[in-house]
């Protein structure tokens, strides 16, 4: 990391004392704006109704659609918090998908197997997102490659071989236990909702209740000293990549059952950024380290809601990708101490007198 | 021999073997034509791919070329289209918008420090969002001046065209060379990728060399849309839709590392072409079912990398995290 060029900044902006240096505020400000930009827009934002037995309204969406990013900044934040990066979950989100898919097909088709029973099916979805993410974190781990090239192997070849599994085709299925990953309800609520708030609790559990949250964020800041102190730190990045592979197979399995197909080229397509956007809007840094499993969630929730936004907006849809884009820099530039430190200095009385005089 | 040359030289081999290889089973791979094909065919690849390698030598990453391209595409096509532009005022226009957005990104990594990854990926949504704006249409252009540069092409015996897509490809690639190997710009990038800190105590200018990198990035990337553009006589807001993948893919098939200061800009223009000699082989072979080409270059990619890592030494197999020194040195988070 640079060293910082101006040594005032490094005391006023990293100390902790100073309410605007706690990365949670910004980002739950840039939620809260976010959110109150939308009920602007949409007066009728926060109207909830029982269709159904179903929740309706822009809130419930907001979560329902967050669902496969929320899941992969899970495992993407522990990745990320290696001081790694895993550009490969679109394509495990299409492999498992894609695996879930052609095995429910043959349970519908009358295979009587026990291994294409929807339970078994969903087992051996999830074991294919394992499986790549043991690829993922043997290659970072133990044959000391860059997390970014070791990522972007499955990244290219992922989606050829769910295309693969498929024989190139995007199958539709009709099963109802699969479908209801993807848009089940439970007690007017989404499933996917309590998914992820399940799977996120779990993982906060397995990370802050044991040393694993610990040793990650050991491993993040010095790979060779956590060695040197007795982590086996190898084993720790292939937990991480093996985590983050899991979670992208939930998600994939997710996104399939919400249109009810595994297509293998747009399922999960641009995923991985928008996780990574999560992770990094939630004050993860990319140089590994300090972690928030939260914060990530706060994050993907920001990128949905905004795109919420958009939607009921008035706002012309090919204009998405330029608000999203603008807006993602602004948080970014918010969150950079370094940006607050430049805009601050223009209103510190000292500096502007110095322009008024240089200026006459 | 240099261990610092061996990724270079794996890159070379296995592009030799693949060629003969090709060459062994189809004899057309022997012809200008074939070879002409390819450096047409992937120009818009290459061109920014050496853009990108300066961007990773510095120890960046660029994420925005393929929306670059893009939106340089859909530009030109409406100013020329739509606004009765004349091309050449309307390229000088997009390069000089390509390469003040490119000095943006590099003033957002530099002075504000958002990671290099996140600040290009929200160029690329800025960038790819910027051309859906101007249009969702495929525009095509029939201005006479495209007429007049597709006739710039040399014929050789055989048939095979060497038009100007290639020669700016073969150009860029030329002065990439001289840019990273001749000139303080290329020194200073090296350093910095090498060892940033230390590059600074040695008197590098880190503010001016990064905004200059990503400057260079796309503008080269705007020249990659504009060739694009020429050749394809369109417009089209989704053209070259994960053209960056493809670019890091060859950039890192080319020799140069990820952690940027170890690479060579001739290397970048090898790996572009080894997915083309698969493409083309697949292609001409007809049995092998498309998904292939992802499959085996991503095979591709595993062993040139496992090789590199074998060849330079740099491999700690079984023995983990007893790392030999990247380079970089370690801060505080």
């Amino acid at each position: 990391m640079r060293e910082s060029f101006i040594p005032r900044l490094r005391q006023k902006f990293t100390s902790n004392a100073n309410w605007y240096n706690n990365r949670a505020v910004w980002t739950v400000l840039a939620l809260i704006t976010i959110i109150a930009v939308n009920r602007i827009i949409s007066p009728n934002f926060f109207q909830i109704k029982m269709v159904n037995d179903r929740l309706i309204g822009s809130p419930i969406n907001i979560l329902d659609g967050a669902a496969p990013i929320l899941l992969l900044s899970i495992g993407m934040t522990l990745v990320i918090a290696t001081e790694g990066v895993d550009l490969s979950v679109g394509a495990v989100m299409a492999i498992s998908a894609a695996v879930g898919v052609v095995m429910i097909n043959k349970h519908e088709a009358g295979a009587t197997e026990f291994y294409y029973q929807p339970a078994f099916v969903i087992l051996a979805a999830l074991a294919a997102g394992a499986l790549c993410g043991l690829w993922n974190g043997i290659l970072v781990a133990f044959l000391d490659i860059q997390p970014i090239v070791a990522t972007l192997i499955l990244m290219t070849s992922g989606r050829g071989i769910a295309q693969m599994i498929t024989d190139g085709q995007s199958p539709t299925f009709t099963n109802d236990t699969l479908a209801f990953i993807g848009r089940g309800v439970i007690f007017g609520l989404p499933f996917t909702i309590y998914l992820y708030v399940g799977m996120l609790i779990l993982t906060i559990i397995l990370v802050r209740r044991t040393a694993i949250g610990l040793l990650v964020e050991s491993v993040g800041i010095n790979d060779r000293a956590s060695f040197y102190a007795g982590i086996n730190a190898a084993l720790v990045k292939v937990l991480v990549y093996v985590v983050s592979g899991v979670c992208a197979a939930i998600a994939g399995l997710v996104m399939a059952g919400e249109v009810k197909s595994a297509d293998p080229h747009k399922n999960g397509e641009w995923a991985e950024l928008d996780a990574i956007l999560a992770v990094v809007i939630g004050g993860t840094a990319l140089s590994g380290g300090r972690f928030s499993l939260v914060l990530s969630a706060v994050g993907a929730l920001i990128i949905q809601s905004l795109l919420t936004g958009l939607y009921v907006s008035d706002l012309h849809p090919t204009a998405n990708l330029v608000v999203k884009a603008l807006v993602v820099l602004l948080v970014l530039l918010i969150q950079s101490t370094e940006f607050r430190y430049y805009v601050s200095r223009l209103f510190r009385t000292k500096t502007l007198a110095r322009l008024i005089r240089s200026k006459a | 021999m240099k261990s610092r040359f061996f990724p270079l030289i794996v890159s070379f081999v296995v592009f030799a073997l693949l060629y003969a290889f090709a060459y062994s089973r189809f004899s057309s791979f022997g012809s200008m034509r074939v070879v002409c094909n390819l450096l047409r065919n992937y120009a818009y690849l290459g061109i920014p791919a050496i853009g990108v390698t300066f961007v990773i030598l510095s120890g960046g990453i660029d994420l925005s070329p393929g929306a670059v391209i893009a939106f340089t595409g859909v530009f030109c096509a409406l100013m020329i289209e739509r606004h009765d532009m004349h091309p050449l005022v309307a390229f000088t226009i997009i390069l000089t918008i390509g390469t003040l957005f490119g000095a943006m990104i590099g003033v957002f990594v530099y002075y504000f420090k958002i990671p290099s990854f996140i600040a290009t990926l929200s160029g690329m949504f800025l960038a790819r969002g910027g051309a859906y704006v101007l249009t969702t249409d495929s525009i095509s252009i029939r201005h006479p001046f495209y007429a007049d540069v597709s006739k710039i092409v040399y014929v050789f015996p055989d048939g095979g065209r060497f038009t100007f897509a290639a020669g700016a490809f073969v150009a860029v690639v030329i002065l990439g060379v001289f840019l990273a190997h001749y000139t303080r710009f290329g020194r200073n990038v090296y350093a910095m990728g090498g060892n940033e800190t230390g590059a600074m105590l040695l008197g590098v200018p880190l503010g001016r060399t990064t905004i200059s990198i990503y400057a260079l990035s796309s503008f080269l990337a705007t020249f990659a849309g504009i060739v694009l553009s020429l050749s394809k006589r369109s417009g089209d807001s989704t053209i070259a839709n994960g053209a960056e993948l493809d670019i890091i893919t060859g950039v890192v098939i080319g020799g140069t590392l990820l952690t940027g200061g170890v690479g060579y800009v001739i290397g970048t223009f090898i790996g572009i072409l080894v997915p083309g000699v698969i493409h083309t082989y697949l292609t001409l072979d007809g049995s092998l079912t498309p998904w292939w080409i992802k499959i085996i270059v991503g095979l591709l990619l595993f062993i040139f990398i496992v090789l590199q890592k074998l060849l330079s030494r740099q491999y700690t197999f079984f023995k983990p995290l007893r790392l030999p020194i990247r380079g970089k040195a370690k801060a505080e988070v």
